[in-house]
């Protein structure tokens, strides 16, 4: 931003106070807010504030809302028709336990909000999910009462993870898990190469994208036996590991997408 | 720019470029340090917050 010299100011979320009634007197939000906060909540509630002041959050709070949750992004994802792996919610113990048995090994247990492959269990078996399920329902919050479960993909040791900037797929890497490990996270240890943009990839990724309400995003895919499924949408998208195999400047495409959508 | 780990002391190298919010880890104990630099333009390090679980994208 510095290079494009565009006034900037960054707000630390540890340090602000947003007052309501809002009378707009003390807070200057500029023309628009590229809200990049860690914390997924945070940040979804820094954005519908700053959103009722009048100013434009890339991403938009609805986005982030979506995006943050992973049965609201099935949701999305279902209604629009992206394909996406078979998930059931439930919210308790013993109806998790049923609906695994139903589904059959092995599956895939994960908290409905939190990022980076955290809690997120593979269970083989029936000791692994009455274990598990247990650890889940003892783990203090309401959101770990609700169990997302997922069929878990028949897929190479690799996901796909694509950058999308607006109506761009601006970076496609494959996200390639560690020899001792099946989750493919970056922040896991895993690597990234870069990944051929297919058409097919290409369309499902921007219908996915718009199926949540665009912006920029991080999309997930897999190549499953019966073909590419969407399982995961990022609002505030971490790029680190894409950028290292993306020969596109991402920083570089966002920002000139946050300033595009002031000129608009 | 130099400093030291609230922690353990040892020396820490901050780059010139560093921002303020920025983390940085002692190489010796492994404590992440948020860097602020305050209105002098001296660096002040305090302990990083701890991972929340909404944490990441």
């Amino acid at each position: 931003m510095q290079s494009k010299d565009i006034s900037t100011l960054k707000l630390d979320a540890k340090n602000v106070a947003f007052e309501l009634p809002n009378n707009n007197s003390n807070q200057n939000f500029g023309d628009i807010v590229l809200q990049r906060c860690i914390s997924h909540f945070r940040g979804l509630h820094a954005s519908a504030y700053i959103e009722s002041a009048g100013i434009q959050v890339i991403n938009s709070a609805k986005v982030a809302e979506i995006c943050g949750n992973k049965f609201y992004t099935s949701l999305a994802l279902c209604k629009s028709g992206v394909p996406t792996p078979k998930t059931v919610m439930t919210f308790t113990p013993e109806s998790a336990l049923t609906t695994i048995e139903s589904m059959g090994y092995p599956v895939v247990l994960k908290p409905l909000v939190g990022s980076w492959g955290r809690l997120v269990v593979a269970l083989r078996d029936q000791e692994e999910a009455n274990a598990f399920i247990e650890l889940q329902s003892q783990i203090e919050g309401a959101l770990n009462r609700i169990f997302y479960i997922q069929e878990m993909v028949k897929r190479p040791p690799r996901d796909i993870r694509c950058i999308v900037v607006g109506e761009k797929v601006v970076s496609s890497v494959y996200r390639i898990a560690k020899a001792d490990d099946w989750k493919t996270n970056v922040a896991r240890g895993g690597s990234t190469e870069p990944c051929p943009l297919s058409n097919e990839l290409e369309d499902m990724v921007l219908k996915a994208s718009k199926a949540v309400g665009g912006g920029v995003l991080g999309v997930d895919a897999m190549e499953g036996s019966d073909g590419l499924v969407i399982h995961e949408i990022n609002s505030t998208v971490e790029f680190r590991g894409a950028q290292n195999s993306s020969t596109t400047d991402i920083a570089e495409e966002i920002v000139d997408y946050t300033i595009n959508q002031i000129l608009e | 720019m130099e400093s030291k780990c609230n922690e353990c002391n040892a020396q820490i190298i901050i780059p010139n470029d560093a921002v303020s919010g920025e983390i940085v880890t002692c190489p010796d104990c492994g404590l992440n340090l948020e860097v602020t630099k305050n209105t002098d333009g001296k660096v002040i390090l305090k302990e990083a917050e701890k991972v929340g679980e909404d944490w990441g994208e």
